[in-house]
């Protein structure tokens, strides 16, 4: 089939999402609505200290003074948060010691979305702590991860088992008063992971986390924190899928990084969330804070395939506090159909000799909308702080839409920043070169984005870099062939 | 080889083939020569299937084969090769890569498994440095950036390595110094045998010095008006077209 702009469009617009499916397991799950009981309940559910339960009233009271935001280039009919049911859990609960024990129809769900946990152990080496539906219900790898003295667990256990260590940095980076959904989140946040790498330890595998939303109308919100003492790497994987609904989701997580003196974090995730129907209807609604703060010569690097999702409103920031500190986000976001992205990063620039890069590529297809905000700020004592930004934008037919909104802030004389924007279209003749060297239109386009994304795919770590390609062409190409 | 009958083609409301006749056998090369706007690029682009333009009578056949409803990349499968006056960037796509995936796809279509990586390097060294290509040239983008000489070379190492049946080289010569001429042309030579055909498109002789065409065709205004052989070249480098202009009934 040859290419023509409207066949393109066509295409484009038959790719139905791959992952709809719900698994049917008992839940334990709260009345619809919020309140001041509703987030004590929480918190007792899950056996928390009183010091968290109070942290969590604190986030509510903020929260309830606080107005949705609505300056991202986003529409939507904002969700009724007392129409939410702010907590469920799988029924049959308690840790498993091995997969034999987990519940059958869990572990087909998993099987379906192609993560298989004993491949994942055997083959990567990737400890996996899966969260379904706010609760862990697995986690493996553990003991290897202990005898170097990294915890990597749940953040409700974190909780329980490391007191001192999540009382000391729980919103010490993403403040409960940061932003509406951050203080929601820090209200209602049910699970999410918590890591911690000793002084001077290398973690020695990628640590990865799938998330997945399942019950109808739950919202999820995710707290993770990572934490990575001084001289100390860690490389951390978060992907997700989630099944096809009607109804809208709602998604408002937290991800806290710390990076003490010396140490660097590798933050990469891959999103795959039902991004609606062709014709807009359903689609989660992704409202994340995620930001990293970097004290002296420390590193952050934050990785972001981002597929999915009705409207995405996400900023992976790094505050580079610390002298000679780097900060670093890469980011590919594919919006298709009726999706709307709102993406990018802040890169906040404290301490002398800072040093940041943004490389951010957006690709948009269908009627789907996709932008690019970032801010540079530059603070009056970073002396030679230096930027490098870089927004490129694909355009796929001639009813989507990119923008971008760069946003640079500089009280200091000695700062260098540089921005680099473009956007292109894929055009009928790079379709036509490819179609005359025997190459068919699905394959012409798959090969056109990934070349285009490659200065992102390539900063993924290996298996995942894989999965994310594959992401990127489900994502856009059409069922021909 | 390659048979045109009468063929008509336009773009948007506009004529441009207005009964094109051409019978290419294999072994032979053929130049077409002709002012700007004579309709050169648009045949070479309606051999090779562009649904830009819209055929409106007549065929084109390869080997027999009615190409009517053959998509661009079946014909590409079939053995038609297009050397682009302009060939296109894509960026981050390397010229390894873009082959490797090329050479696949033809040969998935003829139910081929893949070509395994060893032969593919063996075949990416024989032939780039048959066109004295530098190896690190490979690992660039396509086309970004490069200049107009490597660009055309670029597209005769694609030649080379997918091996068509008929190859069309649209104004191969234009932006090359007489060194990269040179090369291309020998590259041209080496990968003529009796089996494969080349049509040559182009405005000057110069390029026919080094690839000596068999038969020599002048195209004005949509039509071939005058057919020769080497010789006719000369005779429009020396007299320009205008003679031809006047000479023919239009």
């Amino acid at each position: 089939m040859a290419y023509t702009e409207e066949e393109l469009k066509k295409e484009l617009e038959t790719k139905e999402y791959e992952y709809g499916f719900y698994t049917d397991i008992e839940s334990d799950t709260f009345p619809n609505g919020l309140n001041e009981e509703i987030v004590i309940a929480i918190s007792k559910k899950k056996q928390e200290p009183e010091w968290m339960t109070l942290w969590r009233l604190e986030s509510f009271k903020i929260w309830k003074e606080m107005v949705e935001p609505e300056w991202a280039n986003v529409k939507y009919k904002k969700p009724d948060f007392q129409a939410i049911s702010y907590y469920s859990a799988p029924n049959k609960k308690p840790k498993y010691d091995s997969l034999d024990e987990v519940d059958p129809e869990l572990l087909d769900t998993f099987k379906k979305l192609g993560i298989s946990l004993d491949e994942q152990k055997k083959l990567a080496g990737v400890a996996v702590d899966i969260v379904m539906d706010s609760v862990s219900v697995a986690t493996t790898f553990k003991k290897t991860l202990a005898e170097k003295g990294i915890i990597f667990c749940s953040i409700s256990e974190a909780i329980k088992e490391h007191p001192e260590l999540v009382k000391k940095y729980i919103g010490s980076v993403v403040p409960q008063k940061d932003n509406f959904y951050a203080a929601l989140n820090s209200a209602v946040f049910s699970d999410g992971s918590f890591c911690y790498i000793p002084k001077g330890v290398r973690c020695p595998m990628e640590l990865s986390t799938y998330f997945r939303i399942n019950q109808a109308g739950t919202g999820q919100f995710e707290r993770t924190l990572v934490i990575a003492d001084e001289g100390s790497y860690v490389s951390y994987l978060e992907g997700c899928t989630a099944p096809s609904r009607d109804e809208n989701q709602l998604h408002a997580a937290v991800v806290e990084l710390i990076a003490l003196d010396n140490a660097e974090i590798k933050y990469s995730t891959v999103q795959n969330w039902f991004p609606g129907n062709k014709d807009g209807k359903g689609g989660v609604y992704n409202f994340v804070t995620k930001r990293g703060l970097c004290e002296k010569n420390a590193k952050i690097s934050w990785t972001q395939v981002e597929t999915g999702s009705a409207i995405t409103w996400k900023y992976p920031s790094c505050i580079l506090k610390g002298d000679n500190s780097i900060g670093e986000f890469y980011s590919i976001a594919v919006t298709n159909n009726y999706q709307q992205a709102d993406t990018g990063t802040k890169m906040i620039h404290l301490g002398k000799n800072t040093k940041s890069t943004i490389i951010s590529k957006g690709i948009s297809a269908g009627k789907s909308q996709n932008s690019y905000r970032g801010l540079v700020q530059v603070n009056s004592r970073a002396e030679n702080a230096r930027n490098f930004s870089q927004c490129d934008s694909l355009l796929m037919g001639n009813e989507c839409g990119a923008h971008t909104f760069p946003y640079i802030e500089v009280k200091n004389k000695s700062a260098q920043i540089e921005h680099e924007a473009t956007t292109s279209k894929i055009g009928e003749d790079q379709i036509f070169y490819c179609n005359q060297r025997g190459i068919n239109t699905e394959k012409a386009i798959a090969l056109i984005v990934n070349g285009f994304s490659k200065e992102v795919l390539n900063k993924l770590p290996m298996e995942f870099a894989v999965e994310a390609q594959k992401l990127l062409e489900i994502s856009l190409e059409g069922s021909v062939g | 080889m390659l048979k045109i009958n009468n063929l008509y083609a336009r773009v948007d409301d506009k004529e441009i083939l207005k009964g094109i006749n051409l019978t290419v056998n294999a072994g032979e090369v053929h130049a077409i020569m002709g002012p700007n706007g004579s309709g050169k690029s648009t045949l070479a682009a309606v051999i090779a299937g562009k649904e830009e333009f819209e055929v409106t009578e007549g065929e084109v056949f390869l080997e027999g084969e009615n190409l009517e409803d053959t998509s661009p990349e079946d014909r590409a499968h079939k053995g038609i090769f297009l050397s682009f006056q302009y060939p296109i960037e894509i960026p981050g796509v390397s010229v390894t890569n873009f082959m490797k995936t090329a050479i696949n796809e033809s040969r998935k279509a003829k139910g081929l498994e893949e070509m395994p990586a060893k032969d593919m390097l063996k075949l990416i060294r024989e032939k780039s440095e048959m066109l004295e290509i530098d190896r690190k040239f490979l690992s660039r983008s396509l086309n970004e950036g490069f200049s107009g000489g490597e660009k055309k070379r670029n597209e005769i190492f694609q030649m080379a390595m997918l091996e068509p049946k008929l190859a069309i080289l649209d104004e191969t010569d234009s932006g090359l110094d007489i060194d990269a001429l040179r090369i291309v042309a020998n590259g041209v030579n080496k990968l003529k045998s009796k089996d494969n055909a080349v049509i040559v498109i182009t405005h000057y002789q110069r390029l026919l010095e080094y690839i000596v065409p068999d038969f020599v065709h002048v195209l004005h205004n949509g039509r071939i008006v005058k057919s020769g052989t080497k010789d006719l070249a000369l005779e429009l480098e020396e007299k320009g077209y205008d003679w031809l202009k006047q000479e023919t009934v239009l």
